[in-house]
């Protein structure tokens, strides 16, 4: 009896479960059928074609063999003067050297006051905070206006401001950080216990206070953790930004590209990867360290 | 002497306090009780103004506190400090600084609130603190960060803070709801301790009419937002409770204690 109504039970189940299968499956079809047409129309639009990379291709592999570096086994180990050794390969690697701290340092440098500027501004763009809807309005409109605009087209004003140089490049980074992390912020901010700032607002804290004390140590540990990921984004960006004048390493990536200095150019970028990827390293455990210690409690 | 005057206030179509007039004189220990719901929290925060009246007016001492605004109002809610039902301290900071997170509205000036930003506070204002600390039995936590300390520890840390303010009134929601019964007794001691010994005014949110009747001198009973009941503990007897709120005393305090828990979580939301 039981025996039977069960596997009716089972058979109606097993039906219903079909059934909105196959509804799940087209829906997926459908949707990846929409998706590649959009695809097909964008790259129809920008003039995208299948026989352009399959020309190109070669051209791309054909680049990269001629940077690589004509290295001989004996010569090794010469000096720069001789043909075919490794200090011929990387005979300017100090002045490279040089340009990468360079470059490393505008990034700390845009970081650190686009992380400050982004920290105040985020406080009166946060819903659970806003002083008044007209200045969280437009502390959120600056936040959106300042990432919107590329990094590249703020180094290009200020190269025309201030000449070239590494002064452009750290402004033009931290805008767009401010931005960047400022969007971030508040978003971090909006998620904090609102129960501290009840505590100091009844206290007669003013606003600056209550956001120092309820809200900053909750939010400490997440805003560092954000601003050591934007600095490795910024790292990237400080060594392309050279490409129009504003310091670091990329203007020099430029000049040897431009004049076709091949084996200087797989020298410089396999000196970029390296730094990028050590300082990524660091950066990577030191986030790790923060957002641990702050989650242990 | 505080004075409420018809207060009211709406949240859309619920009336969350509904003319609720009292007239508390100073020194007085006030127990308010009520259900779930009853609007006892809502009257307490309308009163140091952190819920803004819909209606009525509040006097304290001649002046009306429903019209302050800016630096005044803040040295209102200095006046009225307030501890909350979850402590309401900041978890990842020490205690010390908790408990000086009290004195931040005696620190005059845009210098005061300059040093105060970065955390600068004078030996003076550390005394104090490490003082009311230690009245409170707590001066060996002062350095240990505030989530490490238990509820009962926590809220009498949020009594320092609150001793810091030098209040003339002290409101209380619902103090001990989030502890157990021994701790729940030492944080009424130190209420009636400063109600006492500092001639503080206490206004106390309670579910509990047993710890209402030990430890007030007068009981307010709420209901739909409404004063039902306004009398010393003796009037309060359990033929009145079942009068008031339609069942017996047993009943009201589970109802009461079932429904906490399911508002803790709903505020966390
Ligand atoms: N911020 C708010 N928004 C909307 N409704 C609220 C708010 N605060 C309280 N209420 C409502 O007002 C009524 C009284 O709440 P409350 O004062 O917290 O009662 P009690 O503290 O006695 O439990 C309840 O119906 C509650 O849902
Ligand atoms: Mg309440």
């Amino acid at each position: 009896m039981s025996g039977l109504a069960a596997s009716d039970a089972v058979l109606r189940g097993e039906a219903a479960f079909q059934a909105a299968r196959r509804e799940r499956r087209r829906a997926t079809l459908l949707a990846v059928a929409i998706i590649a047409l959009c695809l097909y129309v964008s790259a129809w639009m920008s003039e995208v074609s299948p026989g352009v990379l399959l020309a190109g291709l070669p051209r791309v592999t054909e680049y990269f063999l001629r940077i690589l570096p004509d290295l001989r086994w004996a010569a090794l180990f010469a000096d720069s003067e001789t043909e075919g050794s490794l200090a011929h390969w990387f005979y300017r690697a100090d002045a490279w050297g040089l340009l990468l701290l360079e470059t490393a340092n505008m990034a700390a440098l845009a970081t650190l006051g686009g992380a400050a500027a982004a920290l105040l501004l985020s406080f009166f763009a946060a819903r659970n905070l806003a002083r008044s809807a007209w200045s969280a309005r437009l502390a959120r409109r600056t936040l959106e206006a300042l990432r919107t605009i590329p990094e590249i087209v703020y180094a290009l004003i200020f190269v025309w401001a201030f000449g070239v140089g590494a002064l452009a490049g750290i402004l033009a980074i931290m805008l767009h950080t401010v931005g960047a992390l400022g969007k971030l912020f508040s978003e971090v901010i909006e998620n904090a216990d609102m129960r501290p700032w009840d505590g100091v607002r009844a206290a007669g804290g003013t606003w600056s206070e209550a956001c120092r004390f309820a809200i900053l140590p909750q939010v400490a540990p997440n805003l560092i953790s954000y601003s050591l990921l934007r600095f490795e984004i910024n790292l990237r960006g400080a060594s392309v930004i050279g490409f129009v004048g504003a310091g670091g390493i990329g203007q020099e990536i430029y000049t040897v590209i431009s004049f076709n200095y091949y084996e200087e150019v797989s020298a410089i970028v396999l000196m970029v990867i390296a730094t990028v990827a050590l300082i990524d390293l660091v950066s990577e455990r030191l986030r790790h360290r923060i957002t641990e210690a702050a989650g242990v409690r | 002497m505080l004075d409420i005057r018809s207060l009211s206030r709406r949240f859309g179509a619920v009336t969350a306090v509904d003319r609720v007039t009292l007239a508390v004189p100073a020194g007085q220990m006030v127990g308010i009780i009520g259900r779930s719901g009853a609007g006892k929290s809502t009257l307490l925060r309308m009163i140091n103004r952190l819920t803004e009246p819909s209606e009525g007016r509040i006097f304290y001492a001649g002046r009306e506190v429903t019209a302050l605004s800016g630096k005044a109002l803040r040295d209102w809610r200095t006046d009225c400090a307030m501890i909350f039902q979850q402590f309401n301290l900041v978890q990842r900071l020490d205690v010390l600084t908790n408990v000086l997170i009290g004195r931040l509205n005696h620190r005059p000036g845009p210098f005061g609130t300059l040093s105060s930003l970065f955390k600068r506070f004078t030996a003076a204002e550390r005394a104090m603190a490490l003082e009311a600390l230690a009245r409170l039995d707590l001066a060996d936590q002062a350095l240990q960060r505030a989530d490490t300390l238990s509820g009962g520890q926590q809220q009498r840390v949020a009594i320092a803070r609150a001793m810091l303010q030098e209040p003339k009134i002290l409101l209380a929601d619902e103090p001990i709801a989030s502890l157990d019964p021994r701790n729940s007794r030492v944080v009424m001691d130190a209420l009636r301790m400063v109600n006492r010994q500092d001639g503080i005014t206490v206004l106390c949110n309670l579910h509990h009419l047993d710890t209402a009747r030990a430890y007030c001198d007068r009981i307010v009973a709420m209901q739909s937002g409404r004063v039902v009941f306004d009398g010393p503990p003796e009037e309060l007897t359990p033929s009145r409770v079942q009068e008031i709120y339609g069942v017996s005393e047993e009943e009201f305090e589970e109802q009461a204690a079932a429904e906490a828990p399911l508002r803790r979580a709903a505020a966390a939301a």
